[in-house]
């Protein structure tokens, strides 16, 4: 590959690690009595209020329809999920490095394949939250409803509307793959490596390993 | 306003009857009557979900309280408890306040407060507090404008009817307070004609920058006349206190005849920078007096009292240059200085001129010692050498006088009815309005300070009549609203107000309305008896005395079952509200209890105290309609007779829960 999408595949790698620290989804809820709103964050490594005490409130009020209290602490993959974005910049850092297409497709792969673990994953908390109910201590208890709020897009939840986003880390996220797949639009583009003009060390390593 | 008006509504209609003849001759009312024309509605209307301009704090008079209301709309907002028990959210009633009226004379639950003065920097309105007085047992209360709590108050030794209060200075670093009564100081038992004697005024300068520190600096010991109202000086005349007093006469009986026999009164201008000088010089001797400082720590929410007992006295024989004496026609209400700073606006309540003095002829004459004679070492200054100029032909019974920043005054005339606009500088009067009825304060936001809103006036009126459907013998108060952008005052709006306003003050919304508290913090009270969790709650016994802590959220208290209680116990229910979420409030009541109900803000713990009468099983439960279950947000008590072997219990944590199963089960 030549120095233009390594470049690319090390600011991708750059841009993992600026995910980290960002909030990846949002879910808001509007009620009535909510005008403000209450909000929920969803980061690489926790769950948080929008505001001040929002993951308390709508705990408070979740306990109503018999929801479990949303606690990070009882979700393992938040402890994962940092390490797993962190080694995904490792790796593009490292086909950048190595300068090989193949490297880079197999990290776009592995990119692929997690975030859409990872989608399926917070759906499936989702899910988990919102049908798994104690109906024996629910105040609230509507036959046949469910409390899964959307993976995108919004819901009517008895008084709230919750509607659910990706967050700016997400579209980070979303860009380093962009610039992952522009790297290899790019080495395709600009043909083999021996004519590529700036890829004069990774010619002369290549040389040298010849 | 020091006359009871409301009171003697019929004497005042005489009166007005009486000096109308008066007034034809002095002619020239407006033909116009100014009333509403057809864009008024459109200019106070505050479309819903929408906010008003402005906040006007108005004193609830006889009420003891402090009342907010939005402008232009005039939608009453709150009631904010100063100085009377408020059994709808216990001040006064719970074991957190009730140390905030504590006094001298012991627990006082009422008291009439008359002037709301918001603190200022540089001379302009600031937003963060609201102070105000009590007449009755002198007092200044503190309110807080993140939370429209009183958070402080403090009482006002060698005083009688605390009325010129809290006027403050340019940068609170003062408020005041003087005597509207002058009595013998130390008060002691001595004849009531002995008055010209032995009574005494004072004017005290108190301390206010601080929150939970005000103190009296000094008092200034004055003649036994009647000191009514203040304003600070501002700009050159920062530095400067004036005061109006009158009963210069020194009547102890009829006043209303007795006291208005001179010709003129006097402003007493008092130098406080001087005075400064006089405290750090040791001029100033200390007192022993006793009085109370009464405020909240903002941990625990919970008041504290302490007394005080020392304070320090200036004569002015004792330090020369502190007070002059502006001589001034005739028994002078209000005293208002203008936003630059050099006009000083008398209103003489039975004088048929606005005399206003002026600054600078002030300190001449100071220099050229223009005085006419000496009064218990305080120079009056010849009327001729202060003043500034006359307002001729006002009205009737001008009584206060506030600014546009534009170069016009307006001053209220309570026997003619009627706001008076003139221009300062040429004295002439511009236009008039009537008001309904018997004005007595008026208000322009930020009307006495350095930089007026001058758009707004409100008329604060004292009696009501014919303007609302009746109500009986008692109507509200009311107050108007006065467009004042234009050449020409135009009537807005007629509301109905709360006890009786005497003045009121008001800022943009803009000042405040992001600064405000949502919730306290759960994790930063210190209350002793607070309960964090319900894990947490619970029952302990200390001979007699039963202490309960117990959660309040949505829609549960916790405990919510109490057994062990025996006649002849106190019981004191430390109830917190845990949550932590935006008006989401939480009430507290229990049979039987002779006192009020609890209201408990998110994150606080407040205090109820019930001594039940007799064995059986009473309900407690939520008064402020918290969530679709607040119905079912209730307990109940057991009390058994004193001696019964019924154990102590409250059913908090599982280990409880499964006690009082166990319980049932054997029964």
């Amino acid at each position: 590959m030549s120095r233009i999408p390594r470049m690319l595949l090390l600011l991708a790698a750059g841009l993992l690690l600026v995910a980290v620290r960002l909030p990846l989804w949002r879910v808001s809820l509007v009620a009535p009595q909510y005008p403000e709103g209450l909000g929920m964050v969803i980061d690489a490594h926790t769950v948080r209020g929008a505001k001040e005490n929002d993951l308390g409130n709508i705990n408070a009020l979740n306990h109503y329809i018999g929801m479990k209290a949303i606690d990070p602490t009882a979700i393992p993959e938040l402890r994962v999920m940092p390490w797993v974005i962190v080694g995904l910049a490792v790796f593009a850092a490292g086909g950048a490095l190595v300068g090989r297409r193949k490297v880079a497709i197999a990290w776009l792969a592995s990119f692929a394949a997690l975030g859409a673990v990872g989608l399926w994953d917070f759906w499936k908390w989702e899910y988990t939250y919102g049908h798994d109910l104690d109906m024996v201590h629910a105040i609230i208890k509507v036959p046949g409803m469910t409390y899964q709020p959307p993976l995108i897009g919004s819901k009517q939840l008895l008084n709230f509307t919750a509607t659910s986003w990706p967050a700016s880390g997400t579209y980070v996220l979303a860009l380093a793959f962009l610039l992952g797949v522009s790297a290899l639009v790019v080495t395709r583009w600009m043909g083999p490596v021996a004519t590529s003009k700036p890829a004069r060390a990774a010619g002369a390593s290549r040389v040298a390993v010849a | 306003m020091k006359i009871p008006l409301k009171r003697s509504a019929g004497l005042a209609i005489a009166g007005i009857a009486a000096v109308g003849i008066i007034y034809a001759c002095a002619g020239q009312r407006t033909a116009t009557t100014n009333l509403v024309t057809g864009d008024a509605a459109s200019k106070v209307y505050v479309a819903p979900g929408s906010y008003d301009e402005y906040y006007a704090f108005m004193s609830g008079g006889y009420s003891g309280q402090v009342s907010v209301y939005g402008l232009p709309s005039g939608r009453l907002l709150k009631l904010i408890p100063v100085f009377s028990q408020f059994a709808e959210d216990a001040y006064g009633y719970d074991a957190e306040s009730k140390p905030l009226l504590e006094t001298t004379y012991g627990f006082i639950p009422w008291d009439d407060s008359h002037h709301p003065e918001l603190s200022m920097t540089d001379g302009v309105p600031d937003g963060r507090w609201l102070f105000i007085n009590a007449n009755n047992t002198p007092r200044i209360a503190r309110i807080d404008l993140t939370r429209f709590e009183t958070d402080e108050i403090i009482q006002i030794p060698n005083s009688a009817g605390g009325h010129a209060s809290p006027f403050t200075t340019p940068n609170t670093k003062y408020v005041v307070s003087a005597t509207r009564f002058s009595v013998p100081i130390p008060n002691t038992d001595v004849p009531i004609d002995s008055y010209k004697k032995s009574f005494k005024g004072t004017l005290s300068f108190i301390t206010a920058d601080q929150p939970g520190k005000m103190d009296i600096a000094f008092q200034i010991l004055m003649p036994g006349y009647n000191y009514d109202l203040g304003h600070a000086g501002k700009g050159p005349s920062d530095g400067w206190f004036f005061f109006t007093s009158y009963n210069s006469e020194q009547a102890n009986t009829k006043l209303e005849e007795n006291a208005s026999q001179n010709d003129k009164d006097y402003i007493a201008a008092v130098n406080y920078k001087r005075a400064e000088e006089c405290v750090a010089q040791g001029q100033a001797k200390p007192m022993a007096v006793e009085y109370f400082h009464n405020y909240v720590d903002p941990g625990s929410r919970t008041a504290k009292s302490e007394k005080k007992t020392s304070v320090k006295v200036i004569d002015p024989v004792n330090c020369a240059g502190v007070v002059y004496y502006l001589p001034t026609p005739k028994s002078p209400h209000g005293v208002d200085v203008d936003p630059t700073g050099e006009y000083i606006v008398a209103g003489g309540k039975l004088a048929t001129v606005i005399p206003v003095h002026s600054f600078t002829k002030l300190q001449k004459a100071i220099a050229d010692k223009a005085f006419d004679k000496t009064v218990d070492g305080i120079p009056v200054l010849k009327y001729d050498a202060v003043v500034a100029g006359e307002v001729q032909k006002p009205g009737l019974g001008p009584l206060h006088t506030e600014f546009d920043g534009k170069g016009f005054a307006y001053t209220s005339m309570f026997i003619s009815s009627e706001v008076v606009k003139w221009k300062l500088g040429t004295w002439e009067v511009v236009d008039r309005i009537p008001t309904y009825y018997s004005i007595g304060h008026l208000m322009i936001p930020g009307g006495d300070s350095k930089k007026p809103w001058g758009k707004y006036l409100v008329a604060m009126n004292k009696i009501t009549k014919d303007r609302y459907l009746p109500t009986g013998p008692e109507m509200a108060q009311s107050a108007q609203l006065i467009d004042i952008s234009g050449d020409k005052m135009k009537l807005l709006l007629d509301f109905p107000t709360i006890g009786e306003p005497h003045y009121a003050q008001a800022l943009p919304a803009s000042l405040i309305k992001d600064k405000q508290v949502k919730f306290h913090k759960l994790a930063e009270n210190t209350n002793p008896w607070v309960t964090k969790s319900e894990a947490d709650g619970g029952i302990t016994r200390a001979g007699k005395k039963i202490d309960i802590k117990m959660i309040a959220i949505r829609s549960h208290f916790a405990p919510d079952n109490i057994e062990g209680v025996q006649v002849g116990d106190t019981v004191n229910f430390h109830v917190t509200n845990i949550e932590q979420d935006w008006d989401i409030l939480h009430g507290f009541a229990v049979l039987g209890a002779q006192t009020s109900e609890l209201i408990l803000q998110p994150g606080e713990t407040r205090t109820l105290t019930w001594i039940p009468k007799g064995p059986g099983v009473y309900p407690f439960y939520c008064t402020d309609f918290c969530s679709a279950l607040h119905q079912e947000m209730q307990g109940y008590i057991r009390v058994s007779p004193a001696g019964s072997s019924v154990k102590l219990m409250a059913n908090v944590s599982k280990k409880a829960q499964a006690q009082l199963a166990e319980a049932q089960k054997e029964k």
